[in-house]
């Protein structure tokens, strides 16, 4: 089974080491993280991260099974049927077309969220990969700066 | 009622039960050692080293089946203790360690003494915590010995911080615990436990594969009663040897990288895997796409990440093996008919009679895996063998007569050398009335060598027997069979202590042995005058431990014998 994309979800207690606790498990068993998100869950003491990795069937039972031994960790499910969505900002020079990047930026869930003297920044919202594509498209209008969230997911 | 913090850990330890901690004191732990020096509940035990005081309670936990306590201070103190909290990580031990560290106010400022260990035992501790406050201690620790000895056990880390045990707060330890985000799974799921029993009921060839678990649930009889009932042959892994007694007519041996040519061979035809508290680990499977390849495999553990891991199970059952082993012998009850079983088992016994697990006597020399049935013979049940790691290990574990669970102690998964002496010496004082053994080579016996004057000072009277054959015999074996022979830096001959002079340095007493009439008046001696001894024994310099199944190869691919001059 060739490795593929996973996503999985934790929840944790909310407390000191928790996320060190997660993170040394993988670099220590040598699994992948391609991204991680981390927000505490409202209302409540404990936390979700999202985490997307790489890996085989085995491997990624294997992340799900060790997440599941640490102490603090409440709950963990890898998704199969999910919603998934990542944010992105992207700084542009001013004197780029504005009507050009709003529009395109409208099609994957965004606007411009600022405009200064010398950069506009945009946002947008969107399936990780539609973000990868928004990237792409984007480049011709000479993006200064680009930083991704990372993936939050939900299960339908 | 409200007390220090440092008193608190005196009181959570009586509360627990604890009758004996191992330690070495420090700054940062200073405030505890003063209460320790105050009460009589418990007795501390001064190690010559804090690494020794971890393998200490290491022994203790293991003989006891009690969760061991080691108590050192912050920086190199805590650092010394990691390859103790490594080991008890790696072999499943119940342990806690307590260390102090420097004060809250200090904590990130590079202060005297300070390191971040909780950061460094996070990955090889079972659960580890930092006290920043004392009215937090109380639930600490108790989740701690919790935490230890419950589901799979393994060691806790609890570090606190000088000004924490200092603190004054109130202290109740009656609080139940409550720790929704952990609840081990002990109950094996009944329809699992079914299908399992029935998968036995209608293998050809069957064959129990008996791990450590078996010892930590203390189920050795409940697995003798199964095995007796149902016929079926067994092999055992290193960590569970002393599960079957060794007159077992169904037992076959240790299996693995250096089990029988027959354990070995079993696994590899099997056509039913019965895995009870057993990890598959590499030392065990050789090449995994080889392992037990026609058979279909029964997994149970407590540990649902051990299932699967390495082998895919075709019956996994999540729970605790003493549990499961009961469900499954009533499920079982006289439904396995055990004469069908009978041209499996003269298949085994062919095996046996193929390759026997032995070794060639040689005239003028003692032979290692001689002087290991000799104290067989001459202490048998009546000592606990502890070891330390490399040739002398592996002989122990192949020619022991072990009889009962908790006799064998030896660093399993860690491999750690310097495990044996210290281990030994919270062996006896958790069984006072048995022979501590610490089996031993010329190059393990020097990684613990101060423990003399812990052992010596406080009457922990070990034997160490001291299978000299001035090499690192275990790295040489691999040198002569896969380097060419280039023994780089493993020839000892020319870095010898005198033994004798240096355990009588210590207040013990030193045998030096070319002879098996010497080696048998050696141990008579030691064991009568009840002392701590090194018998330091000359055996024949180039013995190999055979069988050995070569790492990464197929277990049915053993080299047998290999004859060195």
């Amino acid at each position: 089974m060739a490795d593929a994309r996973r996503v999985i979800s934790v929840i944790v207690i909310n407390e000191a080491s928790v996320l060190s606790r997660v993170t040394d498990l993988f670099s220590g068993r040598g699994y992948n993280i391609e991204s991680l998100t981390v927000a505490p869950v409202p209302d409540s003491k404990y936390s979700r991260l999202t985490i997307v990795t790489s890996g085989s069937i085995r491997v990624s039972e294997q992340i799900v099974k060790q997440l599941h031994k640490l102490i603090p960790v409440l709950k963990v499910y890898e998704h199969a049927d999910l919603v998934e969505k990542e944010m992105a900002l992207v700084k542009f020079p001013a004197n780029e077309s504005l009507s050009d990047i709003s529009a395109l930026a409208a099609a994957y869930n965004g606007s411009i969220v600022n405009v200064g003297d010398e950069t506009i920044i945009v946002m947008i919202a969107d399936e990780p990969k539609r973000v990868s594509n928004f990237l792409n498209l984007v480049r011709r209008y000479h993006p200064k700066e680009v930083v991704r969230s990372g993936s939050v997911a939900l299960e339908r | 009622m409200q007390i220090s913090g440092a008193q608190m850990v005196i009181e959570a330890l009586i509360a627990e039960g604890v009758d004996t901690v191992f330690g070495y004191p420090g700054g940062a732990i200073m405030n505890v050692y003063d209460e320790i020096y105050k009460q009589d509940g418990f007795e501390h035990i001064l190690t010559r080293h804090e690494q020794a005081a971890v393998h200490a309670a290491e022994g203790y936990a293991k003989v006891s089946g009690k969760v061991g306590v080691a108590m050192i201070t912050s920086g190199p103190g805590f650092t010394n203790a990691v390859t103790g909290l490594a080991d008890a990580y790696m072999d499943s031990i119940p342990l806690v360690v307590i260390s102090g560290q420097v004060p809250m106010s200090l904590i990130g400022t590079d202060a005297f003494q300070e390191i971040d260990a909780v950061g460094i035992s996070r990955s090889c501790t079972k659960h580890n915590y930092l006290v920043t406050d004392a009215s937090e201690l109380p639930r600490i620790l108790k989740e701690a010995f919790y935490i230890a000895a419950s589901g799979r056990p393994g060691p806790v880390h609890v570090d606190i911080p000088k000004d924490v045990t200092a603190q004054i707060a109130e202290f109740d330890y009656s609080k139940p615990i409550e720790l929704e985000t952990y609840k081990p799974t002990i109950k094996g799921n009944s329809r699992q436990v079914k299908k399992a029993v029935d998968a036995i009921i209608n293998a050809k060839r069957p064959l129990f594969y008996l791990g450590g678990g078996i010892i930590n649930s203390n189920a050795s009889e409940e697995v003798r009663h199964f095995v007796k009932m149902t016929g079926i042959p067994a092999v055992e892994t290193f960590m569970a040897r002393g599960t079957l007694r060794c007159d077992d007519e169904l037992l076959i041996s240790m299996l693995g990288m250096h089990g029988s040519y027959a354990a070995n061979m079993a696994m590899s035809e099997t056509d039913l895997v019965i895995a009870l508290g057993a990890r598959f680990d590499d030392r065990v499977t050789g090449k995994l796409s080889e392992f037990a390849k026609n058979a279909d495999i029964i997994h149970v553990d407590i540990d649902p990440a051990s299932i699967s891991k390495l082998v895919n199970a075709h019956y996994p059952i999540v729970g605790d093996v003493k549990g499961v082993v009961i469900a499954m012998m009533e499920l079982i009850a006289d439904k396995v008919n055990t004469s069908r079983y009978e041209p499996w088992l003269e298949t085994i016994a062919n095996f046996e009679k193929l390759h026997p697990l032995s070794y060639q006597e040689e005239e003028g020399v003692i032979k290692p895996q001689w002087v290991i049935e000799r104290i067989g013979e001459l202490l048998g049940d009546n000592a606990n063998i502890s070891t330390d790691v490399g040739q002398h290990q592996m002989w122990a574990a192949q020619f022991y007569p072990f009889t009962r669970a908790r006799q064998f102690i030896s660093s399993g998964g860690l491999g750690t050398m310097g495990f044996g002496f210290p281990a030994a010496m919270g062996v006896k004082r958790a069984d006072m009335d048995r022979v501590s053994i610490n089996i031993t080579g010329d190059g393990s016996i020097l990684m613990n060598i101060q423990e003399l004057m812990t052992a010596v000072e406080n009457k922990l009277p070990v034997i160490n027997v001291i299978l000299n054959n001035q090499y690192l015999g275990m790295v040489r074996q691999w040198q002569t069979l896969f380097y060419d022979k280039r023994h780089s830096s493993t020839d000892l001959s020319a870095g010898q202590p005198n033994f004798t002079m240096l355990v009588e340095s210590f207040g013990g007493v030193g045998y030096e042995v070319t002879t098996k009439e010497e080696f048998d008046a050696a141990l008579k001696d030691a064991v009568e005058k009840d002392v701590v001894a090194l018998i330091n024994v000359s055996v024949a310099r180039l013995e190999n431990v055979m069988p050995m199944v070569p790492s990464g190869g197929s277990l049915f691919n053993m080299m047998l014998a290999s004859k060195e001059k």
